[in-house]
């Protein structure tokens, strides 16, 4: 053992068998991206097949593309996957700018004790489930008895009560708006970590050249965190396609269908509660593969206009 | 001024006198106003779940309880299949954590050694989960494969280890001086002892972080529960509020003291909001102490990673 452990340093390299530790500590992980990462990557076959349960994903017959056509000509599918875009394209028109503007405003205030005091209220909602906004959302904004309703009335700023979540408009800015809400106090965090790193003696040099605030926060701040904007943007971008399934599923409600269905809420409901396995599975499969097609373009796109990319 | 022009800008910001110019004012007032959009509703929800009936119908309710009543509070905390779900949330979410994070370190440490062979292979099957999924169905069936439906493990198993928080762990390790490794290998320790004695004791405030981030993970976790669960026993704390919340479950009062259809109209309106609260306390309670830990967390794995 000793002379082997010798020739290997000698010869620059080590036998991987002096590493088994790290192999043994490497077996319950690697199992798990097995199990429950790899496997189910497998399980998309399910979606070329005529799925039967009973036959398992591996002697159901083969049927190509059939469940794509079928599921993309279900009458609620189009809805579905016009609802996912335009939510997700208005969450980022809207959602996007917010955390930035947020972080310069916060990194401008002066007093830090308000400054921390509000960035601990401002990333609270972060850590709250979807279904607890949800169910404050309905509380809030209900057309009778939600404070927002009640308030506007008295106040005679509006004659009747707004529809914000029982008509189909009104429901997407409400979801638009609880989803910018949510997010742009906890997306102030990266903004805030990359302000800090610019280097300090640029915010001076641009003083002496007479800079205002406005105008350093332009020349200054904006270019100096432009990567991160960058960054962030691929991966909005390459998100697409995806969208969350509690947000639509607890904020959504009958009256407003057709407008608040998306693919997540449309694959649980054909999958899971309908049992159709396999169009459900083309779907998912679908949604996959554009959001990876999304996030390799995105990627390249940014690094053909000369910035960094994610990998 | 000249004294001042002199010294760091961050020292000049520090004196008191000057912190509160006008453009300071407005600034401090808009940040302050956009921060309390974020406590209003709370405070809004838990006045409603104070308050009598017909308050909360006339929409009188903003800020504090109008004609108080504890009665929705009453409901809840007698109502045994809540009180069931939220000791089984509890031990999901310890379970899940303790699970999570003996198999984020068993995954980040070695892949921080180069020495390890096929280490860039072990990383990329790691990162590329991130970028593609086999997707809720085909996740679905898995887990009917390996009978885990209706089982609390269906619950803890399929997400235990997040890249995300790996990756975390993973540039916080890569962080720490290789010196002590060498150290500890010339003193005869091995990979298993430097990792219990070593890496792991100068963690403590990483690991501290990637407990919190799985624990509030699990806590509001709904969605597996609400794909994988028949089972009311099974029910975790945001599923069992969910139902509430649509409408398709309601909390029973009849083994309340004095418990009967009256009551259950009292606090028609009431109790939504109080199960809201209910759910909501216990991060709440946390959350100030735990806050700073994340963003930490956050920043680290977003600079490293």
């Amino acid at each position: 053992m000793s002379t082997k452990s010798i020739n290997a340093k000698a010869t620059g390299g080590r036998s991987w068998l002096q590493d088994w530790r790290l192999y043994v500590m490497l077996i319950l992980p690697l199992a798990f991206y097995a199990i429950f990462c790899y496997k189910p990557m497998v399980g998309v076959i399910v979606g070329f097949e005529k799925f039967n349960m009973f036959k398992g994903m591996w002697a159901s017959p083969w049927i190509g593309i059939k469940n794509f056509k079928d599921t993309m000509s279900m009458p609620d599918f189009r809805p579905a996957l016009v609802n996912t875009l335009w939510l997700n394209l208005m969450g980022l028109i809207a959602g996007f700018p917010v955390p930035i503007i947020l972080a310069i405003m916060l990194n401008e205030m002066r007093s830090i004790k308000t400054k921390k005091l509000c960035q601990t209220l401002l990333y609270l909602p972060h850590f709250l489930s979807w279904i607890i906004i949800g169910g404050m959302v309905l509380q809030i904004f209900s057309p009778s008895s939600g404070i927002i309703n009640a308030t506007l009335l008295k106040w005679r700023w509006i004659g009747k009560s707004i529809p914000f979540l029982t008509d189909g408009p009104h429901w997407q800015f409400t979801y638009t708006l609880v989803g910018v809400w949510q997010g742009m106090g906890w997306g102030t965090i990266l903004y805030l970590s990359a302000i800090t790193g610019i280097n300090m003696e640029l915010f001076e040099a641009a003083k002496i050249d007479g800079a205002n605030k406005l105008q350093q926060i332009w020349h200054v701040t904006l270019p100096g965190i432009r990567s991160t904007i960058v960054v962030l943007l691929i991966l909005s971008v390459g998100q697409m396609m995806n969208i969350s399934f509690d947000r639509p599923q607890i904020l959504g409600n009958p009256q407003v269908l057709d407008y608040c269905d998306v693919l997540s809420t449309f694959v649980y409901r054909t999958g899971i509660t309908n049992s159709q396995f396999a169009r459900a599975t083309a779907i998912g499969l679908f949604q996959s593969v554009v959001g990876l097609i999304l996030i390799t373009g995105a990627n390249f796109v940014s690094k053909k206009l000369g910035e960094e990319g994610i990998w | 001024m000249s004294v001042n022009t002199v010294q760091q800008p961050h020292l000049i910001a520090e004196k008191k006198q000057r912190i509160w110019t006008g453009p300071q004012i407005v600034l401090t007032v808009i940040i302050v106003i956009i921060s309390l959009t974020c406590l209003l509703p709370f405070i809004n929800v838990a006045a409603m779940s104070l308050s009598s009936k017909s308050a909360i119908l006339s929409g009188r309710v903003s800020f504090l309880p109008v004609e108080f009543t504890g009665m929705a509070y009453k409901a809840i905390f007698s109502d045994p299949a809540m009180m069931r779900s939220l000791s089984f949330t509890v031990s999901i979410t310890v379970a899940y954590t303790a699970f999570s994070m003996v198999l984020t370190v068993l995954m980040a440490y070695p892949l921080t050694k180069k020495r390890l062979k096929g280490r860039k292979f072990f990383n990329f099957l790691a990162l590329f989960t991130m970028y593609f999924s086999g997707g809720t169905i085909p996740i679905y069936l898995n887990i009917k494969e390996l009978s885990l439906l209706n089982t609390p493990w269906c619950l803890i198993l399929p997400g235990m280890l997040s890249t995300y928080n790996m990756i975390i762990l993973k540039s916080f390790f890569s962080a720490l001086p290789s010196e002590l490794e060498e150290a500890a290998t010339i003193d005869g320790a091995n990979d298993f002892q430097i990792l219990l004695r070593v890496y792991l004791p100068l963690s403590m405030a990483s690991l501290a972080t990637l407990t919190l981030f799985y624990a509030v993970g699990k806590w509001n976790s709904f969605q597996d529960a609400l794909y994988y669960i028949q089972d009311k026993k099974f029910q975790p704390l945001q599923l069992k509020l969910y139902h509430l919340i649509k409408g398709s479950q309601a909390v029973d009062v009849a083994a309340m003291e004095g418990g009967s259809s009256t009551v259950a109209t009292e606090i028609s309106e009431s109790i939504q909001p109080a199960s809201i609260i209910f759910a909501t306390l216990p991060i709440l309670l946390v959350y100030p102490f735990v806050q700073r830990y994340f963003v930490a967390g956050v920043t680290i794995g977003a600079v490293k990673g």
